[in-house]
């Protein structure tokens, strides 16, 4: 069963406790944007086979909403953190890179 | 080839049977071909089928990463109806179920296709008007689907506890003419039948790269080496997002696992598929006797071929509520396989925008149903370059322009 820690409450939460949110750190765009950023916004996820940045809720346990780092193919969880970010901790960009050569943050958006 | 028939296996029996051929070749890869399909599933097996049979194309590949039929059409469970809300759906997946009534002749394979009936159950007041809504589009579609009540649920299917505490049954959306067909046999008779029309089926071969050139596709890049091709389709279910990858675009859908179970063999005991969507399960019975069930999919992207117990769980709970009497069996055998779910839970067939480059993705969870139709429009669409009346709806630009073909709400919930 897949097992996240929250980084609010400490938890190491099992799947059940969690639900989870999709692709993190989408650009919102909104009025004025043009027909591509508005049909990448509302459609076009990154889905790798591989290291996937997610939005994942507490929602039985502290009901926070946080992020986590996890690779597709092979269910291992890098970390998690904070959901007052834009963007994944140097701190654990750095552990991904090492496990997953050739990976940065941002390269397949 | 030499022909399937009850002449055949009377012939065979008084030899031993040693008079059998191999079903399909299986050959080296030539150095370049007409059309080249990636992923010889359902279907693009189907789709090789029918550019031989309908449209005279056969140098044409299909090449698998690993056997054929084995990822999600040797994963589901098998049923096959089309009592779809909006009209494009209902064309093309009752094409598809009328394609299943013949095939066994088509291809001179018996993929014992069942028209044993689907009855998908309504279980609240919300239910019952969604599918009195689907009923009438349905009979305004030409699809043969019925509304029945609650005494009718129970003829049909004795097992199932139409007071229960939750969920007592309302009534039903009932296809008499849908049914199941041994998913395996769907594969291996479409690829006896491209083999014999002088395909290659390429096992064992993995994409690594597309090709292009001045933006047209000119082949691919695989673990057998380079084969050229004048036209590219891609079929590859959960993994289309890794191949749009290569050739150079995106795709608006994700991959998640979706799961199935048998368990021990009984007696028969139920001669109907029986969809629960309000609880999420759906079972049917095996012509070995073990009831196949399946649920709902993960809510997280996985390409693991493996699910969450939990949803196992949940499954197995919704459907013991709906037929108590299988509160007791043995689960037997447990599996996943990778699904690619679009925003309005309908497939993607059409152009890429790489030129010669076709794409036949985003089945999601209820792709088996259509592998016959599914192929024979993608057929169409590569043999005249652009997509026919079947699969013209369901281009990738839909989600720019707005023209849902949205089953999420109306049947999407288990297919």
């Amino acid at each position: 069963m897949l097992t996240l820690t929250c980084p609010y409450c400490g938890i190491a939460a099992d799947e059940t406790e969690l639900s989870p949110g999709g692709q993190a750190h989408l650009t919102r765009f909104g009025p004025g944007a043009s027909e591509e950023d508005f049909e990448s916004y509302l459609f076009m996820r990154e889905n790798p086979k591989g290291v996937h940045i997610e939005r994942w809720r507490h929602s039985n346990g502290c009901g926070k909403w946080f992020h986590a780092a996890r690779c597709t193919a092979t269910l291992e969880v890098f970390g998690t953190y904070s959901a007052q970010t834009t963007e994944p901790p140097e701190e654990l960009r750095k552990i991904i890179s090492e496990k997953r050569p050739g990976w940065s943050w941002g390269a397949s958006s | 080839m030499k022909r399937y028939s009850a002449f055949a296996v009377a012939r065979e029996a008084f030899r031993h049977h040693a008079g059998w051929e191999r079903a399909w070749r299986n050959p080296a890869p030539k150095k370049s071909y007409d059309v080249i399909i990636i992923g010889a599933g359902g279907h693009g097996l189907a789709t090789a089928f029918w550019l031989g049979k309908n449209h005279g194309i056969t140098n044409v590949a299909v090449i698998e990463k690993g056997w054929l039929g084995g990822g999600n059409t040797g994963r589901n469970t098998t049923i096959i109806r089309s009592n779809y809300l909006q009209d494009p759906s209902a064309a093309i997946y009752e094409k598809s179920r009328s394609l299943y009534e013949t095939m066994s002749q088509d291809v001179n394979y018996n993929i014992m296709f069942s028209p044993r009936g689907v009855m998908m159950l309504a279980q609240t007041h919300h239910e019952v008007r969604g599918y009195l809504r689907t009923e009438h589009a349905n009979n305004l579609q030409g699809v043969a689907t019925t509304f029945v009540g609650p005494e009718k649920v129970k003829e049909l299917c004795p097992i199932i506890n139409i007071d229960g505490p939750r969920y007592p049954v309302l009534g039903a959306l009932w296809q008499p003419r849908g049914g199941t067909a041994r998913h395996d046999a769907v594969a291996w008779g479409y690829a006896r039948a491209c083999s014999d029309m002088g395909m290659d089926i390429i096992q064992q071969c993995e994409v690594t790269a597309v090709r292009q050139e001045g933006g047209q596709v000119t082949g691919v890049e695989t673990t057998k080496g380079a084969i050229g091709c004048k036209k590219l389709s891609i079929v590859v279910a959960g993994h289309s997002g890794v191949l749009a990858e290569m050739a150079g675009f995106r795709l608006p859908l994700e991959s998640v696992a979706l799961q199935a179970l048998v368990s021990e063999p009984i007696k028969p005991c139920m001669d109907v598929v029986v969809m629960a969507n309000t609880v999420h399960g759906y079972m049917s019975q095996s012509d070995k006797g073990e009831m196949v069930i399946g649920g709902g999919t993960d809510g997280y992207n996985n390409y693991t071929q493996r699910g969450s117990f939990h949803h196992i769980e949940e499954t197995v709970r919704a459907l013991i509520e709906t037929f108590p009497m299988i509160s007791r069996l043995k689960m037997l055998r447990q599996w996943g396989g990778i699904v690619d779910v679009t925003g309005d839970r309908s497939p993607i067939i059409g152009k890429t925008p790489l030129g010669n480059c076709f794409i036949n993705c985003g089945w999601g969870t209820g792709g088996f149903k259509a592998i016959p139709g599914s192929g024979w429009a993608t057929a169409e669409m590569i043999a005249k370059g652009e997509p026919g009346p079947l699969a013209a709806e369901f281009g990738m630009d839909r989600f720019k322009e707005g023209r849902f073909i949205d089953e999420s709400v109306a049947a999407g919930v288990a297919h």
